[in-house]
C-alpha cells in the first residue's frame, strides 16, 4: 500500500467515514467546491453532493451550533474551522451548549470540530494557535491532537463515531511533512489511549502533536552525545488523558519531561505535572521540568517564532538537567 | 395582519380566510379554540402555584413568570403540528409553548424544586429542559444560542427529506447577539424549515428596546437576512397563531425561514426578585386592565357563543391537575449527590469520584439545600 500525508489520511477517514455512514456530513467555510483552505476537503463534494459537504457563511458560532442540532437529530456532522484560531469565534456554543448537551438535558452531541492547529509556519498570532489548553477546562468535551498520519486517520474515524463532541487538532506543520503507510482494514485508533513513540529507559518525554517530533529528535542526540535512553510517550488524546500510560513510563524512568508547543502558563503541562504528583510521587527522583513555547502571542517573523517555539536543542538541556538528577 | 378582538370570532373571521388562507383562526374547531384556552390558562394558574411554592421556598432559585404573555407562546406553538414531528425551542416566558408540546406540570414542578425526577434529574433549573419525542428542545441561558442549534435541527429535516418544521423563540435582547445573527443568516441560507419568533415584549431585563437596537421594527431585521417576516398582536392568541401558521406553512412547503414578530408586554420582572423600578408608572397596570390576553380571549370566546360556565369547568380542571402534581412533585425525592456524576459522556458513563468525596454521600445532608441560588435571588 502507498505512503500518504498527514492530511491525506484526514481526508482518506472522512472519505471513508462519508462512505460508511450516510448521517457523516461535513460542514465549514470554503469546504467543498473549493476543498478547504488546506484540501483537506478536495474531493469531497464531488463525491457526496453540496447537501453533505456544506460550505458556510463565516459563522463559527452557526457551524458549531448547527452541528449540535443536526447531531442531537441522529446526524454526525463534521465542523470544520478553516483556522483552529478561529473556534474561539464559537467557544460559548461548545462549552456552553454543546458540552453540557448530555449531561443537563440528556441529549446526544456526537459531532467533531476540526482544524488545522500549531505553528512553526510563520502564520503569525492568528494562524498558528493551539488551543487545547483553553477546553481542556470543559468537562463534557473530548480532545485529541495526533502526530502521525496513521493515528490522524484512526481518530478521525474514532472521533466520527464517538457519542460525543470531539474537537480534532490536526497540526498544519505535519499535513505535508510527513507520510507513512495506513494499517490494513478499518483502522480506528481508541480516543483516550497514549503511544510509546519511542522506547527509553533514563527519562520520560510526555508530549503529543508536532513536539513528538522534536523530543524524538532530541532523543536521538541524547542517545549518541549523552549516551541516555530516553522515552517518549505520545498522549494523542487530551481528553480524556492516558493516566495509565503516564504513572507506567513515571515509575519507569523516574524523570518526567513535559513538552508542549503552546504557552506555559496555564497549559496542558501543569495538569499533566499535577497529575504525575497525585500517581506517582513517590517514584520521582527529579522535579518534574516542562519545555513549552513562552507565555506571548505566537509572533510572525522566523527568528521571533523560532526563539518563542519549543526546539530540539531546549528539549535536549531540559533532559541533561533531570538525567544530572 | 393584524386583528383586533372583535374579528376573532366564530364569524367574522371570514375575510381572514381569504387573506390569510384556509388555517386562519376560522379554520379552528371549537374544540381546539378552548384547547387554546386551556393551555393560557394553565400556563398562567401553573406560574401562579410556582409563585405560591417560591414564598414557601420550596421553590429552589429565581421563578420566570411568562404573565400577560401567554397568548403569544400558546398561540405559536399551536401552529406546529405535532404529529408531523414538529420541534420547538424555547425561550424563558414560553412555558405556554412546552405545555402545547405536551410538557406536563409536575415536570416543570419537579425542575423548579429542584428534584431528582425532575427531567433533568436536578442538573438544570426551571423550564431549561426538552423531550425530543414530544418535540421540544431545552434553551440555555446563553441567549440566542438556539438559533443555530434549531437552525441545525432544521437542516437535518432537509437533508432527511423530513415533512418536518422546527420554531424557535427569541426575545428581543437576544436579536443583539452574534448567535441570533449567524443562525438566522445560516437558517436562511440553507433554506431550512424555520420559523424564528421574536417575542417582543419590551424589556430584556430592564433594558427598554430602544436600548437594544436602533431598528424601528424587530420585524425589519427579516430584509437583511433575505426572509419573510410576520407580525401580529402577541395579546391576541388567534392573530399569533395565524401569523406563526402562514410561517409554519412557508418552511414546510420549502420557502424557508420566516421571522415572526410577536408585540407582547412582560408584565412581571426579568425574574420574581426584579421590583422593576425601571417601568414607567402606570405602564404595568395599563396592560392589565386594557390588554391582558386571556381576558380578551375570554371575551372572544363568548362572543362566539362558549359559555362562562365551559371555562370555568376548564378551569377547575386545571386547579385539580396542579394541586394533583403539586402533591406529587412535593412528596418527589431529591437527588443522590453521586447521580451529579453520571453521564457527562457516553464513555466513561460514570466520573470517578474524587479522593476526598469517596465513600461520601455528599458535603451536605441530602435535605439541606441553599434557601437560594446564584444571581437570580441576589
Amino acid at each position: 500500500m502507498a505512503e500518504i500525508t498527514y492530511l491525506e489520511a484526514i481526508r482518506e477517514a472522512l472519505f471513508e467515514e462519508m462512505e460508511r455512514d450516510p448521517n457523516v456530513f461535513c460542514l465549514g467555510e470554503d469546504i467543498g467546491a473549493y476543498g478547504g483552505a488546506f484540501k483537506v476537503t478536495e474531493g469531497l463534494q464531488a463525491r457526496f453532493g453540496e447537501s453533505r459537504v456544506i460550505d458556510t457563511p463565516i459563522s463559527e458560532i452557526a457551524i458549531i451550533g448547527a452541528a449540535a442540532g443536526a447531531a442531537h437529530m441522529g446526524m454526525r456532522p463534521v465542523c470544520e474551522m478553516q483556522f483552529i484560531d478561529f473556534i474561539s469565534c464559537g467557544y460559548d456554543m461548545l462549552t456552553n451548549y454543546v458540552a453540557t448537551a448530555r449531561y443537563r438535558a440528556m441529549l446526544p452531541c456526537p459531532m467533531v470540530v476540526r482544524g488545522p492547529s500549531g505553528g512553526y509556519v510563520r502564520g503569525g498570532p492568528f494562524h498558528s494557535q493551539n488551543p487545547e489548553a483553553a477546553f481542556l477546562h470543559t468537562p463534557g468535551l473530548k480532545m485529541v491532537y495526533p502526530s502521525t498520519a496513521a493515528d490522524a486517520k484512526g481518530l478521525m474515524k474514532a472521533a466520527i463515531r464517538d457519542e460525543d463532541c470531539v474537537l480534532f487538532f490536526e497540526h498544519k506543520y505535519l499535513y505535508r511533512r510527513i507520510k507513512e503507510e495506513m494499517p490494513s482494514g478499518d483502522h480506528v485508533t481508541p480516543i483516550g489511549k497514549a503511544r510509546i513513540a519511542r522506547e527509553g529507559n533514563d527519562v520520560s518525554i510526555i508530549t503529543y502533536a508536532a513536539t513528538v517530533w522534536k523530543s524524538l529528535e532530541a532523543a536521538e542526540q541524547l542517545e549518541r552525545e549523552d549516551g541516555l535512553s530516553v522515552e517518549v510517550v505520545d498522549l494523542r488524546s487530551l481528553a480524556p488523558m492516558d493516566d495509565a500510560a503516564i504513572a507506567a513510563t513515571v515509575r519507569k524512568t523516574n524523570r518526567a519531561l513535559i513538552v508542549h508547543e503552546d504557552t506555559r502558563t496555564g497549559g496542558v503541562a501543569g495538569e499533566i505535572t499535577s497529575r504525575i504528583n497525585e500517581l506517582a510521587f513517590e517514584w520521582l527522583d527529579a522535579p518534574i521540568l516542562r519545555v513549552t513555547a513562552a507565555d506571548v502571542p505566537l509572533p510572525y517573523s522566523p527568528p521571533l517564532e523560532d526563539y518563542v517555539l519549543p526546539q530540539a536543542a531546549d528539549i535536549v538541556k531540559a533532559v541533561r538537567r533531570l538525567a544530572a538528577y | 395582519m393584524t386583528k383586533t378582538t372583535d374579528q376573532i370570532g366564530a364569524d367574522n373571521g371570514e375575510a381572514a380566510v381569504t387573506t390569510a388562507g384556509r388555517e386562519s383562526g376560522a379554520a379552528l374547531t371549537r374544540d381546539q379554540k378552548l384547547e387554546l384556552y386551556y393551555y393560557m390558562r394553565l400556563t398562567r394558574s401553573l406560574e401562579e402555584r410556582l409563585v405560591n411554592l417560591y414564598r414557601q421556598t420550596k421553590v429552589v432559585g429565581g421563578l420566570f413568570r411568562s404573565l400577560g404573555q401567554e397568548a403569544d407562546a400558546v398561540g405559536s406553538a399551536y401552529a406546529l403540528d405535532r404529529g408531523k414531528g414538529d420541534i420547538l425551542s424555547p425561550l424563558i416566558r414560553n412555558l405556554g409553548s412546552m405545555l402545547v408540546q405536551g410538557a406536563l406540570p409536575l415536570e416543570i414542578l419537579r425542575q423548579y424544586m429542584a428534584k431528582g425526577d425532575s427531567p433533568t434529574r436536578g442538573r438544570e433549573l426551571n423550564i431549561h429542559y426538552g423531550d425530543l419525542v414530544r418535540g421540544f428542545i431545552g434553551q440555555i441561558s446563553q441567549l440566542g444560542d438556539m438559533v443555530p442549534v434549531m437552525a441545525g435541527v432544521t437542516l437535518s429535516f432537509k437533508m432527511r427529506g423530513e415533512d418536518r418544521v422546527g420554531l424557535v423563540y427569541v426575545g428581543d435582547g437576544a436579536t443583539s447577539t452574534g448567535a441570533f445573527h449567524e443562525g438566522i443568516n445560516f437558517a436562511a441560507v440553507q433554506r431550512c424549515p424555520l420559523v424564528v419568533v421574536v417575542e417582543n415584549n419590551g424589556y430584556a431585563y430592564s433594558t427598554p428596546l430602544s436600548k437594544q437596537t436602533a431598528a424601528r421594527e424587530l420585524k425589519d431585521k427579516a430584509i437583511g437576512y433575505g426572509i419573510a417576516a410576520e407580525t401580529a398582536d402577541g395579546n391576541d392568541v388567534i392573530a399569533t397563531y395565524e401569523a406563526t401558521k402562514r410561517a409554519v406553512n412557508r418552511a414546510r412547503s420549502g420557502g424557508g425561514v420566516t421571522l415572526v414578530e410577536l408585540h407582547t408586554y412582560r408584565r412581571k420582572g426579568h425574574a420574581e426578585h426584579d421590583n422593576q423600578s425601571y417601568v414607567p408608572a402606570g405602564e404595568i397596570d395599563r396592560w392589565e386592565s386594557s390588554n391582558d390576553p386571556i381576558d380578551r380571549y375570554i371575551k372572544v370566546l363568548i362572543t362566539a357563543g362558549v359559555d362562562a360556565s365551559e371555562l370555568a369547568a376548564i378551569d377547575a380542571r386545571i386547579t385539580e391537575e396542579i394541586d394533583r402534581a403539586t402533591d406529587e412533585a412535593d412528596a418527589s425525592p431529591m437527588p443522590e449527590p453521586t447521580d451529579a456524576l453520571v453521564g457527562i459522556y457516553a464513555d466513561p458513563p460514570v466520573e470517578q469520584p474524587l479522593w476526598f468525596r469517596e465513600g461520601v454521600r455528599a458535603a451536605v445532608e441530602v435535605n439541606e439545600r441553599p434557601a437560594s441560588w446564584g444571581t437570580h435571588d441576589g
